[in-house]
């Protein structure tokens, strides 16, 4: 007993934690008593989340729990180092920030009787997202993954319009199949390696590689369990389910799809490339360079249909897809610099992407329920503080310094000095695609912050909920903060990276 | 070819998979969509079910008192299928309530028709 550190019970505590919550919260009555055991929920595993953080990294390193004390081959395991906790310190403060700063739309679009079991949703959702950040089993991963894959399409569906429905079949069939080739893939994987757990696979595979077993099944394994996983988060060639399911969804929803359910798949893979395909056979393989060019291409591809768009949620949504091309495009140059890079532009886009739905849900909901850019004129007026977060998230998206968005940009631009052959590719599309950001982003702030002449009615000050207010502020604060003191994250983000070798 | 005719619960599965994706895909009628979900998932658990069988021997369940491991199946494949089952058969319930409400919203199960509809609604 006296060897047992405490903390590493953690990561185990607060994916029960919040599983829990979803599972008694059908027994409460009322919407507001499910929201408070949700944000009790979110707080305290936030805080665990931070202490787990200070302690791997002050102690540098990386540990494997054992559920139920089963050693290795039989038993299931989590795993935490310092990757993994600074990422579940970002869901559950963006979690926190989106799910109180938009509980006004939840209690609004919502129908009363139903908002308890949006909160089940929520939890599980938060559960899911947690589970695959921290485990170290793959067929584990794939069971929340559906998990996630139901929750997100109940979060879209409930606000019960019929545009939700059709949103919301569209996300689940793109999902289904992107969920069925990562089964698949996990079926052939366990079938050639005899492994499920993520550091036992990965000798099987060095093996095999090194004795060329199996060289065409573990091709087609990366294939299916990349292809899959790059469906469910939406790159480029696959994002067709984005923009109708957000645009249907409550902001909130919308937030929490984007800036968290998107990351957690990809936060996956960025795991599966270290601790179980290891980055020589990606490369070997050239599924790496496969990743890499559709991220280019969903960088440009995003923007100019965002370009396109007149209604504010759809151009956020394609802002999504070009968001997570770049991230694929730092994973695929397949450098430790670029790893960070990505992982660093994880928390930028989930920090700013969550703002800029509530901030424009606020200001569609001001302006008289409707959405396109033209109807938006003015609204930062109408609503100060969410014209000044929806500001603040656009200049972070076009990469302006002092907001977070630019730092990560200029460690993609850094990251491709170091990969050999794609350094023209990442600096090219770089600069399109933030000239393009910024033709997109910066007509609707000046949209917004355009004053309307011709004002019939008179200019009532909509009253913003104190809830919704901090929360803005806290995501501004968080905006500027990371863009200017991303030191110490770059430094956890590394030794993460370093440790999941 | 030889490999086809040796792994044939393999080559039908991946056939089964096949059909059940582009099922999933292409088909514009929901249910049929989901039916075709169903037969993606199933190809994957005939084809765990096929990798944990092995030639002559039984399930691990204890009768004859024989602990020796060479006398059994890998029981792990079993173990997956079943909870594949569960996840396919939470999915496919959630696809099927929603089937039910589009139909009961727009008055028919074509895709098309529905996304058609839906635009028409929206007034674009």
């Amino acid at each position: 007993m006296e060897h047992i550190n405490w903390i590493h019970n953690i990561p185990f505590f607060s994916i029960f934690l919040a599983m829990f919550c979803g599972i008694i919260t059908p027994l409460l009555k009322k919407g507001s008593i499910a929201r408070m055991v949700h944000t009790g929920m979110l707080c305290v595993v936030f805080c665990m989340s931070v202490l787990l953080l200070l302690n791997v990294y002050q102690n540098g390193e990386s540990f494997t729990f054992m559920m139920g004390h089963f050693p290795a081959p039989w038993g299931n395991e989590l795993r935490a180092g310092p990757l993994e906790a600074l990422m579940a310190v970002t869901f559950s403060a963006v979690m926190l920030l989106t799910t109180v700063g938009g509980a006004s739309f939840i209690a609004h679009d919502v129908v009363p009787e139903k908002q308890n079991f949006y909160y089940i949703m929520l939890n599980a959702l938060f559960g899911a997202m947690l589970a695959l950040t921290y485990t170290n089993d793959i067929f584990t991963a794939y069971v929340f993954i559906e998990i996630l894959t139901i929750a997100s399409c109940a979060l879209i569906m409930a606000k019960g319009t019929a545009q939700s429905m059709v949103g919301t079949t569209h996300y689940l069939v793109i999902s289904l199949l992107g969920s069925g080739m990562i089964l698949f893939g996990v079926s052939i994987l366990y079938s050639i390696t005899g492994q499920l757990l993520f550091p036992q696979m990965k000798e099987a595979i060095i093996q095999l590689v090194a004795s060329g077993q199996y060289t065409f099944p573990l091709l087609v394994v990366t294939g299916f369990v990349f292809i899959g996983l790059a469906i469910k988060s939406a790159l480029f060639p696959f994002h067709s389910m984005l923009p109708g399911a957000y645009q249907a969804a409550v902001p909130t929803s919308s937030g929490v799809l984007s800036g968290l359910v998107l990351k957690s798949y990809i936060l996956l893979g960025i795991k599966l490339i270290y601790s179980v395909f290891s980055v020589d056979v990606m490369l070997q393989l050239k599924i790496i360079d496969i990743l890499f060019v559709f991220g280019l291409a969903g960088m440009v591809m995003g923007s100019v249909y965002a370009m396109r768009e007149t209604r504010m949620k759809r151009m956020l949504a394609y802002s999504s897809v070009a968001q997570i091309g770049y991230i694929y495009m730092g994973i695929g140059m397949a450098s430790r610099i670029g790893m960070v890079a990505a992982c660093f532009h994880i928390l930028a886009h989930a920090v700013t992407k969550s703002m800029l739905f509530l901030c424009c849900g606020q200001m569609v909901e001001d302006s008289g329920g409707k959405e396109q850019i033209y109807y938006l004129r003015g609204a930062g007026f109408r609503n100060p503080l969410a014209g000044i977060g929806f500001t603040v998230g656009a200049l972070s998206m076009v990469g302006v310094p002092l907001f977070v968005g630019f730092i990560s940009k200029l460690y993609f631009a850094t990251a491709s000095v170091y990969a050999p052959g794609k350094m023209a590719a990442v600096l090219i599309v770089l600069g399109i695609s933030m000239v393009l950001n910024a033709l997109y982003f910066l007509p609707s702030v000046i949209a917004i912050w355009t004053p309307v002449k011709k004002e019939n009615e008179t200019q009532t000050r909509i009253s913003v909920s104190p809830a919704f207010g901090v929360c803005i502020v806290a995501f501004v604060f968080l905006n500027i903060m990371l863009g200017i003191y991303y030191r110490p994250f770059i430094r956890i983000i590394e030794m993460g990276i370093i440790l999941l070798q | 070819m030889t490999h086809l005719l040796i792994n044939y619960y393999e080559a039908a599965s991946v056939i089964l998979f096949g059909i059940g994706f582009m099922n999933l895909l292409l088909q514009n009628n929901l249910i049929k969509k989901f039916i075709g979900l169903n037969i993606m998932d199933t190809a994957v658990y005939l084809f765990l079910a096929a990798q944990g069988y092995i030639t002559n021997r039984v399930a691990p369940i204890l009768t004859h008192g024989i602990v020796d491991a060479d006398y059994y199946i890998n029981p792990v494949p079993a173990g997956l299928v079943l909870t594949g089952i569960v996840v396919s058969v939470s999915v496919t319930a959630f696809s099927l309530a929603l089937v039910q409400r589009l139909y009961k919203h727009y008055g028919t199960l074509n895709m098309d028709e529905i996304m058609r509809l839906s635009r028409e609604r929206e007034g674009e």
